[in-house]
């Protein structure tokens, strides 16, 4: 008894050895005292701050969003790496490795559908994210230049998505990249030579799927890492997120804060625990689509692009592609990399829509946008038809330039008239452009996802 | 104070020392341009280098008589379709819309060429019928050896729309046209 007892401690007390090593400060701080020192000990907490300021701890001022942004991603990385096991990156086996994936690996329909589900929600995360971020007022200094990583987040977010669209390599896969990357062709002087690049040659082959492939499971990754880290360096280093305050309140100096450990932390782990278990049960009840094997041969009716490249597909449907696809996108993307760097009459930070007028006006355009958008594609799909108006003319000019112009003008007179109306600030007048845009948007994608039928006509979705 | 001293320093030996940062600056956009002229390169599309002979993969499709008149024959391989026109001529078409990329598939019954993917519509010269299609189907060059069609498949070429000079004619005035 004695010496096997004497061995068995001598064991305890190397494996205590180890253990003190690993983590030399106890795992559960007790005190505030030690709380704090556990964060700046801890490898993956010492990222974050040690105080945040009290009022930025309400839901209401992120809904979680970053943070679920973030969650998502660190279980894309995960889901992914595994689905990397069995996935076969060329085209004759590709289909079939995800089907030996869904139907024997074990788990292996599971981890594809969260992978899946997740992307697609990271999207409309990561857009509602900017979004809240825009209507707080963020963006005004000294966060301006964080909105610009954000949206190179935005940016690699819809890479990896549309990147991974074609891995499975079925018919939904084959025809959406190839007419997402058919208006390549319509960018002017580059445009052929830029889609070559992107397909590795004049189609979609080998060479696009191991092009794609090495974007979505290495470019991207690494990217968000980078971008990661740098966004949530900047968010710290403007002294945390914009304090949310009323209108008329004046912008604190010096906020009250608390320690990040448990305020913060806790929230946050909530938060990621509850969506975890909402996209376990999604993905549980839904499985990720895969229909037949890609033919090149064969077009599926109607072809569509992936729902986050809806909107811009719906232009096309109204407009020369040299507008839809090149023009238009272009400009908004210019208006969005400016958007923090605009000369603006008050720095609104931390207030829901800027100010009540704010509001009333983003009201106004919402609606507008909602009447005007649905009566403008009813139009064009059964009224008008100005390319047989203007025999003669090309159609980029009659199909393109014209109704650009006429739309231009149109929102310009609007942004003239509600500013004069409400004697408005170049702040207010700007976000209701913006609602304006987006409520257009949000518009075009829902058509574009649920009106589009056979032969992409207009039909009801029920 | 090693700023002082520097500001005491003779002023041959301060141009110079600035010469040298604006070399090592001008050096440094120069390696900087290089890795990135690298990556381009790297990164730009590769010439074909498959030739099988001076005319890139020529397709035989048949002899002339085996085309009907006023008919569509799919070549699936070659992913082309042979058009015949009532008057005899020969034009080799590409599958491929001219909108976005989708194939087309030949409906004999309507006699065109029905995009499944934004509506657009060709008809049997490739010629656009009904939009959002910009221009007429591309082509590929035809030319008939005794009495062969042969399709050249190498070279896609593009066009805005259908002008006779596209047409292949066999040479023969006394072939049997009537079919
Ligand atoms: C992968 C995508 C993204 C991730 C993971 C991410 C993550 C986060 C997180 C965790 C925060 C902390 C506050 C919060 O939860 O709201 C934050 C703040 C912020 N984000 Fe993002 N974000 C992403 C994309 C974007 C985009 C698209 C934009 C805008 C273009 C953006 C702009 C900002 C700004 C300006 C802040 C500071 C907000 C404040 O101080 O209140 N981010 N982000
Ligand atoms: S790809 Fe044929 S109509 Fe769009």
């Amino acid at each position: 008894m004695k010496p096997q007892k004497r061995q068995s401690s001598g064991i305890s007390k190397c494996f205590h050895r180890i253990f003190q090593s690993i983590f030399p400060d106890p795992l559960i701080p007790k005190s505030e005292q030690e709380r704090k020192r556990y964060l700046l000990k801890n490898l993956i907490l010492h990222f974050r701050p040690a105080t945040v300021p009290e009022k930025t701890l309400k839901f209401s001022l992120t809904w979680g969003l970053g943070g679920m942004a973030a969650s998502l991603i660190i279980l894309q990385f995960g889901t992914g790496l595994l689905l990397k096991f069995v996935y076969k990156p060329i085209p004759v086996a590709a289909y079939t490795s995800i089907q030996v994936l869904q139907n024997e690996v074990m788990f292996g329909q599971l981890i594809r559908n969260i992978h899946h589900w997740c992307a697609n929600f990271l999207v409309l995360i990561v857009f509602l994210h900017m979004l809240r971020v825009f209507f707080t007022g963020a963006f005004h200094p000294p966060r301006q230049f964080n909105w610009i990583v954000g949206l190179g987040l935005f940016g690699l977010v819809l890479t990896a998505n549309f990147t991974g669209y074609l891995l499975p390599y079925d018919q939904l896969a084959y025809w959406a990249v190839t007419v997402s990357t058919g208006v390549l062709e319509y960018i002017p002087g580059i445009g052929v030579l830029l889609q070559e690049m992107v397909r590795g040659g004049s189609d979609i082959g080998p060479a696009t799927l191991s092009i794609f492939f090495a974007i979505h499971t290495a470019m991207v990754p690494f990217g968000l890492i980078i971008l990661m880290s740098f966004h949530f360096w900047r968010t710290r280093k403007a002294g945390g997120l914009v304090i949310p305050r009323a209108p008329q309140e004046e912008i604190k100096e010096k906020p009250i804060r608390v320690p990040t450990l448990p305020n913060l932390l806790v929230r946050e782990i909530v938060t990621a625990i509850v969506l975890l278990a909402f996209i376990l049960v999604f993905a549980m009840v839904f499985n990720a689509p895969l229909e037949s094997k890609a033919n090149p041969g064969l077009s599926p009716n109607p072809t569509k692009a992936p729902w986050y490249f809806s909107g811009i597909q719906e232009m096309l449907m109204h407009f020369h592609p040299f507008f839809s696809l090149f023009i238009i996108p272009i400009l908004m993307m210019i208006a969005l990399l400016c958007l923090p760097y605009i000369d603006y009459e008050s720095n609104t930070s931390g207030v829901w829509f800027g100010s009540f007028k704010g509001r009333k006006m983003a009201l106004v355009a919402a609606i507008t946008a909602t009447i005007a958008t649905p009566a403008g594609i009813l139009a064009d799909e059964y009224m008008i038809d100005l390319a047989a108006w203007m025999q003669g003319v090309p159609p980029s000019i009659s199909n393109g330039l014209i109704p650009f112009m006429i739309i231009l003008v149109g929102i310009i007179g609007f942004y003239v008239l509600i500013k004069r109306k409400y004697s408005a600030t170049n702040n207010e007048a700007i976000q209701t452009l913006f609602v304006l845009f987006l409520v257009s948007f949000i518009i075009l994608t829902v058509t574009g996802v649920w009106f589009r039928g056979i032969g992409m006509k207009f039909v009801l979705p029920f | 104070m090693p700023e002082k001293q520097e500001n005491l320093q003779n002023s041959t030996n301060t141009s110079r020392r600035s010469f040298f940062n604006k070399l090592w600056i001008f050096l440094g956009f120069v390696a900087f341009a290089e890795f990135i002229s690298v990556v381009g390169a790297f990164l730009l599309p590769r010439k074909r280098r498959i030739k099988t002979s001076n005319f890139g993969p020529i397709i035989e499709a048949g002899p002339v008589e085996k085309f009907p008149l006023d008919s569509v024959t799919a070549f699936i391989r070659g992913k082309f379709y042979l058009s015949r026109l009532e008057d005899g001529g020969f034009l080799a078409l590409s599958r491929k819309c001219t909108h976005l990329g989708c194939t087309i598939p030949w409906i004999s019954k309507e006699k065109n060429f029905a995009c499944p993917c934004h509506s657009s519509a060709f008809d049997i010269r490739g010629e656009v019928i009904s939009p959002p299609a910009p221009r007429a189907l591309d082509i590929y060059h035809v030319f008939i050896e005794n009495n062969i069609i042969k399709v050249d498949t190498g070279k896609k070429i593009k066009r805005t729309e259908f002008r006779s000079g596209q047409v292949t004619y066999p040479k023969k005035k006394n072939d049997r046209i009537t079919g």
